[in-house]
């Protein structure tokens, strides 16, 4: 399990691995530095456990209040400051095994500082950052559409410790009344259903699986490794849309997305029928 | 204020306040119809056209695998035609289908029909977009084709939301929550009644995943207390309180699209939210009155 506060989380290891720099953010929870990859410019986030936070439920990594408006802030800044430059990538470092679950931040409205990070990214994306995500470990529902989920580009590790989903796989067992098993048979023939990176990579929403990288505890030659992959998705992302046309695009998505594409495609023909 | 919305299971003030025969035998309820007459009872007369309606029969892939039966129209109701005359179009979830879960169709139908309006939008053609919005968020057996779509909405309402406002309606009784809770909260302006709900996290899966003490689900009062549309607007996070009537709801929505795109978006206040969070112990619990009392100060949060 990669949300233990006593070891540095995967999040933590792959920040300070590609960043090289001592954090910008006082927020201990949020990780951001600049740095460089190549000849490009970039501004590296990621959220780690942070066993003082305030909020209680968001101790172990979870995207609540504080991480939400954070990385809405650090996003933005990097927006302002190349606002009249060329514009610097961003890249998420994904480790997030979920949104915060408490009362007080849905009273303090937790959806709202998720929907602040979403637009930040957003924005930044539209204003022609390029918007990378690395999952390095987790990336599980809310915390993922918080932070990773609007990248124009995404890249996992191919590695068992890496999973993309809508609820993790306990909580899921528990609300669909399924043995863990069960959930994995279940993945096996509904592949949005799985719990495994080989097969959220089929759904075409991924850049890269990037192979044969030790994800916990990685060579220079890993980290070397990690750093071109990043450079050839800054540089497709460049020139390409600022849009997410291409996770629609892609061979993954016209294979098992022929669901959406049909709406897609039947919607516009039918638009501005009279 | 009349005593419209004074029913036993909603706990917002039941029984205290004065019930008015009449102006409850005039109001047209919302949250009693359906997905479609919802959508039709809020577009203007005669203006109504379904698109990818039941008979395109575009239903999800994924459900008869897992032994659901699936919807001819996968629980989402895209309407053409006009609100206060001008061009719109409205999203409206059907709640009663599968909880209102956005699956792959459902979700797909959402983000389409926000480029179309962009693309239309951006050749001069401006198109409001109203999301009726009744879910649990992502549906469970879609996972993360669901999660993909709410992803692709909040992308697609972002850039749409450039050029002109997105109105979202949280009517009830379903509520909003999970993923589409952020989409919610995306939208240019919120429109709530009393039996609206919105939450990132229902009451359920809090209580499952941090305790009872945490957050006790049975407690309905509580639930209404945190989550309820009275409660939202009071907090700022909605822009109007209605009451759960076709007529007063479509005024909402025609005074939203009035008023024009907000200086700045709700998710765009990134300073004066900092700096509110910087005032607040998170280490204790909050009680919503005090919630009430931080939020309703100044601007809205």
């Amino acid at each position: 399990m990669s949300n233990h506060a006593s070891v540095p989380t995967r999040g933590k290891i792959w920040f300070e691995a590609l960043s090289g720099a001592e954090p910008v953010s006082r927020v201990a929870s949020v990780l951001v530095a600049d740095g460089e990859i190549g000849q490009e410019r970039a501004r590296f986030l990621a959220i780690v456990p942070d066993p003082r936070n305030p909020f209680p439920c968001a101790a172990r990594g979870q995207v609540g209040m504080i991480e939400g408006w954070n990385l809405a802030k650090q996003v933005r800044e990097a927006i302002r400051a190349d606002e009249h430059r060329d514009k610097r990538a961003i890249i998420a470092i994904v480790d997030v095994p979920s949104q915060a679950y408490g009362k007080r931040e849905e009273l303090l409205g937790i959806f709202l500082a998720a929907a602040a990070a979403t637009d930040a990214y957003v924005s930044a994306r539209l204003a022609g950052h390029p918007v990378i995500s690395l999952i390095v470990g987790h990336a599980i529902s809310g915390g993922f559409l918080t932070h990773g989920a609007q990248a124009n580009r995404l890249l996992a590790f191919n590695d068992p410790g890496v999973v993309v989903h809508a609820m993790a796989k306990n909580a899921a067992a528990r609300v669909t009344r399924r043995t863990v098993e069960e959930l994995d048979e279940l993945g096996e023939k509904v592949i949005p259903m799985s719990y495994k990176i080989q097969d959220y990579a089929k759904l075409g929403t991924l850049f890269k699986l990037i192979d044969g990288i030790n994800a916990d505890s990685p060579s220079a030659a890993d980290v070397e490794k990690v750093r071109a992959d990043l450079l050839s998705a800054i540089a497709d992302a460049r020139r390409s849309p600022t849009d997410l046309t291409n996770r629609l695009e892609s061979a993954g998505a016209r294979e098992n997305r022929r669901a959406t594409q049909e709406v897609r495609r039947r919607l516009a023909e039918q638009w501005s029928q009279e | 204020m009349s005593g419209m919305q004074t029913t036993p299971q909603n706990g917002a003030g039941v029984g205290q306040q004065l019930f008015d025969p009449s102006a409850f035998l005039a109001r047209q309820s919302l949250t009693e119809l359906n997905g479609r007459d919802r959508a039709q009872a809020l577009l203007d007369t005669g203006t109504y056209r379904e698109l990818l309606g039941p008979f395109d029969r575009l239903e999800s892939p994924w459900l008869t695998m897992q032994g659901v039966v699936p919807q001819s129209d996968d629980g989402l109701i895209v309407a053409r035609g006009e609100i206060g005359g001008k061009s719109s179009a409205i999203l409206s979830i059907e709640g009663q289908f599968q909880g209102g879960s956005t699956g792959e169709v459902a979700g797909a139908k959402i983000a389409a029909t926000l480029d179309l309006a962009r693309a239309d939008t951006e050749k001069g053609n401006p198109i409001q977009v109203v999301l009726l919005l009744e879910t649990g968020g992502v549906r469970l057996q879609e996972a993360n084709l669901g999660l993909e779509a709410i992803a692709e909405i909040n992308s697609s309402l972002i850039a749409l939301r450039r050029y002109v406002p997105v109105v979202g309606v949280i009517a009830g009784m379903v509520g909003c929550f999970g993923g589409m809770s952020i989409t919610a909260s995306l939208c240019s302006y919120l429109v709530m009644t009393r039996a609206g709900r919105l939450g990132l996290n229902g009451p359920e899966v809090i209580e499952e995943q941090s305790g009872i003490e945490e957050f006790d689900s049975k407690d309905r009062q509580l639930v209404w207390a945190v989550m309820g549309g009275e409660q939202r607007s009071a907090t700022g996070f909605a822009d109007y309180l209605v009451e759960d009537d076709v007529t007063a709801i479509k005024n909402c929505i025609v005074d939203a699209f009035a008023r024009g795109l907000p200086l700045q978006h709700r998710s765009e206040l990134v300073e004066e939210n900092l700096h509110r969070l910087s005032a607040i112990d998170g280490s204790r619990q909050l009680t919503s009155g005090e919630v009430r009392e931080l939020l309703s100060k100044g601007e809205r949060l």
